[in-house]
């Protein structure tokens, strides 16, 4: 027989102190106070709108715009559509973006790492930039570059020359466009031949040192068939390029590939900006790696450029790779200051002059929004899935 | 016997390797690469250096009343010398800058006991900056009662409006921010999911998107009749922007608290609403205080862009003096001087977060 007691039971909470339904209370509660201050805004707008002789939907997108852009990627005209206008416009700030992308990794890299450098005065200058320009708002440059820098340049008449036929002035840069003929897409050929070949010797190379020790020569193997083959197959066949040289008739430039002034300062104060924080990226993933790393690669006997290669850059951009692609993210939304000075990208083309022609602005508010949010909806999905992937695994 | 040891005095290291020589040699001319690289830097220096000095400083015409006054190659400081006062206050009337200069002296005058190591009251004197001052500045710059004239938001510009844009925009994100932070790291779907969507939304639009939709869509969202000041639209636009960001820097320090003190706090039989506000948020929020300076800087740096929907923040206004008549052609100096203004204040600010952090982060470093 046993005399213990039986346990106590737990109290059973009153309804209102029961954590599961508080949260459920909790949660109807800001289900409806959501539900009014939508339905409260959509109704407002509809009224006012209405009052104001806005209509309403998409069908402004497929009537004639009626006015002319400076800059178009694909064809455009003042017949064409609205719906062309948002086409044109996005086009227009992928190429800034593309190209900023570009010029301010190549920037921010190489000043990240001279911050680093060993040699006083260049690791100084690096740091002089990168705290000047980082602390200098962007529309600040953008001014800067357009209208104090750009905007002064001579003439066209007395155009600078910058060296193989490129020419700058107030117009904006002017660079020679490649014109290929007849026989250049054997020289492209043998560059998609020299690419293919190059990925199976690598992996025939790397194989081959796993299996034997032995080492081969792939840096130089590569660089032959990238490099080497299409040049000596573009030699080969007479050298079928021609380039289109910008030339001055009457009072401008005509031929080759124009860079508006507006574009050209738009590039150029963002990859200066951007290139500044990518640099503190790059510095900051070097430092990441334990200077143990370097020691022990040193220890292995392996070369300076070889420990940068092999040990620490792969494990540095482990860090550098989520901010890197958050700077680029920054770089694409800031390319809409594009406005201020006239470069029409969406923000200037389709929620300025399309919404002011049209007034619909919540439709065009709307799908200007929609544009930069999947963008950085599916670049931050992404960084996740790349985050999870490249994570070290610890215990 | 003669053998004895006679300690000699130690020879002078190598003239190579100490005093200026051999800084130089260590830190210019390590090898020939890093020789070839500091000559590169030094020609790069002297082509650009000594205009640049010429232009801003030697040549530079420093004083005068007109345009006259400016001759020579250089700088024409007498430009903004002579529109100084726009630049720090915009179309407010010059007899009442002593309001404005009174708010800024009272700020001043608030801050300087943070800095004192001894002073116990700290917490309460923050809160107080955080919360009463903000009244009482906008009571004194706007006027309105007690005798004070009215100068309505529209004359109100340059430095000063940068400055109340960015003040406004942080201090009333940093409550919206706790409360979306808190809500994004809640296990009822329903908050969780609305505090996502709402941080995800805002941090994925540029801030220009934001201005325009404050300046052309929120009239449409309020009833027929309620008008709005240009400048609360744009401070609505900034702090809804700007919470979002808040959000995730509070995150940031909530993630920080180790689970500890939770459970600590659960076995003290503190409820959510006491954990949070005596337990977690404390100690959060001053993990985050560097943090929040960070996004105060780019905020800052950020006010500019207001010149797009029509106010007139020092970028603007200084944008404006450039197209007088009187004065074109100066466009240089007046970016030069804009720059120099932001610079210092946002690279002050970026040093006192990077001494904030050292300091916070003594011996809590995991």
């Amino acid at each position: 027989m046993s005399n213990q007691k039986p346990g106590l039971k737990p109290t059973k909470p009153v309804v209102w102190n029961d954590p599961k339904y508080r949260a459920i209370f909790f949660q109807a509660v800001l289900a409806l106070g959501l539900i009014y201050f939508i339905t409260t805004i959509i109704g407002n707008t509809l009224t006012n709108m209405e009052a104001r002789g806005i209509s309403t939907g998409f069908a402004f997108l497929s009537e004639k715009a009626g006015f002319g852009i400076m800059q178009t990627l694909v064809d455009f005209s003042a017949q064409s559509s609205y719906g062309r206008t948002f086409i044109v416009g996005l086009l227009n700030t992928l190429l800034v973006a593309v190209l900023g992308i570009f010029l301010a990794t190549i920037l921010g890299f190489t000043m990240g790492v001279a911050r680093l450098s060993t040699n006083w005065l260049v690791a100084k200058m690096a740091t002089v930039y990168i705290e000047t320009f980082r602390n200098i708002p962007l529309l600040l440059q953008i001014f800067f570059w357009y209208f104090s820098v750009l905007r002064t340049l001579p003439s066209p008449r007395e155009s600078l020359s910058l060296g193989f036929g490129a020419e700058l002035n107030v117009r904006g840069l002017y660079l020679p466009s490649p014109v290929p003929e007849t026989g250049f897409w054997l020289s492209v050929l043998a560059l998609l031949l020299g690419l293919a070949v190059m990925f199976f010797m690598r992996r025939w190379a790397k194989r081959r040192q796993e299996e034997t020790g032995k080492r081969f020569p792939d840096g130089w193997a590569s660089l032959g068939l990238i490099v080497g083959l299409p040049l000596i197959t573009f030699l080969l066949s007479g050298q079928p390029l021609d380039f289109d040289y910008p030339e001055l008739r009457g009072f401008n430039f005509k031929g080759g590939i124009t860079m508006a002034p507006e574009l050209l300062a738009l590039v150029l104060a963002l990859t200066i900006y951007t290139g500044a924080f990518i640099a503190e990226t790059v510095r900051a993933g070097i430092l990441a790696v334990d200077h143990g790393q370097t020691e022990a690669s040193m220890a292995l006997g392996l070369k300076r450029g070889q420990a940068m290669r092999l040990v620490i850059i792969p494990q540095a951009l482990r860090v550098i790779i989520p901010p890197l692609t958050s700077q680029y993210l920054n770089l694409t939304k800031n390319s809409s200051l594009a406005t201020a000075i006239g470069y029409p990208d969406l923000v200037n083309v389709f929620m300025g002059t399309t919404l002011n022609q049209t007034g619909q602005a919540v439709e065009i508010i709307a799908m200007t929004m929609a544009v930069y949010l999947t963008a950085s909806l599916s670049i931050s999905y992404l960084m996740n899935w790349y985050n999870k992937k490249v994570a070290l695994v610890e215990h | 016997m003669t053998d004895k040891h006679v300690q000699r005095p130690d020879l002078p290291p190598p003239v190579s390797e100490v005093g200026a020589v051999g800084w130089l040699r260590k830190n210019l001319f390590s090898s020939y690469v890093n020789g070839l690289m500091t000559l590169l830097a030094l020609w790069l220096l002297w082509q650009f250096l000594p205009p640049l000095l010429d232009w801003a400083l030697f040549s530079a015409n420093w004083s005068g009343e007109t345009r006259a006054d400016c001759v020579g190659e250089g700088a024409c400081w007498v430009f903004i010398a002579n529109r100084m006062d726009q630049f720090l206050y915009g179309f407010y009337p010059a007899q009442l800058y002593w309001r404005p200069n009174l708010a800024g002296l009272v700020f001043i005058a608030l801050m300087i006991p943070l800095f004192i190591k001894s002073f116990a009251w700290k917490n309460w004197l923050g809160a107080a900056i955080l919360i009463v001052y903000p009244f009482i500045a906008y009571l004194l710059i706007h006027g309105g009662w007690f005798g004070l004239s009215e100068v309505e938001t529209s004359k109100w510009g340059g430095l000063m409006l940068t400055l109340v844009l960015s003040a406004v925009g942080i201090v009333a994100s940093l409550p919206i921010g706790i409360v979306l932070a808190l809500g994004r790291r809640s296990k009822m779907t329903m908050f969780k999911s609305v505090c996502i969507i709402y941080i995800e939304f805002w941090r994925g639009i540029p801030l220009i998107t934001v201005l325009f939709m404050a300046s052309v869509m929120l009239p449409l969202f309020f009833p027929e009749g309620s008008d709005f000041d240009k400048l609360l639209r744009a401070l609505i636009g900034i702090t809804l922007f700007q919470s979002a960001y808040m959000a995730e820097v509070v995150r940031g320090g909530l993630q920080a608290i180790p689970k500890g003190q939770y459970e600590a706090a659960a076995s003290l039989g503190l409820n959510y609403p006491k954990t949070m506000a005596f337990i977690i948020l404390p100690q959060a929020l001053r993990l985050v205080i560097p943090g929040i300076v960070n996004t105060f800087i780019a905020l800052f740096k950020d006010t500019t862009l207001v010149l797009i929907i029509g106010l007139f923040d020092l970028l603007a206004i200084i944008q404006l003096a450039l197209t007088d008549a009187e004065w074109l052609g100066f466009d240089t100096e007046g970016y030069v001087f804009a720059a120099a203004i932001f610079w210092v204040f946002c690279f002050a600010m970026s040093r006192y977060s990077i001494a904030l952090e050292a300091k916070l982060h003594t011996g809590h470093k995991k």
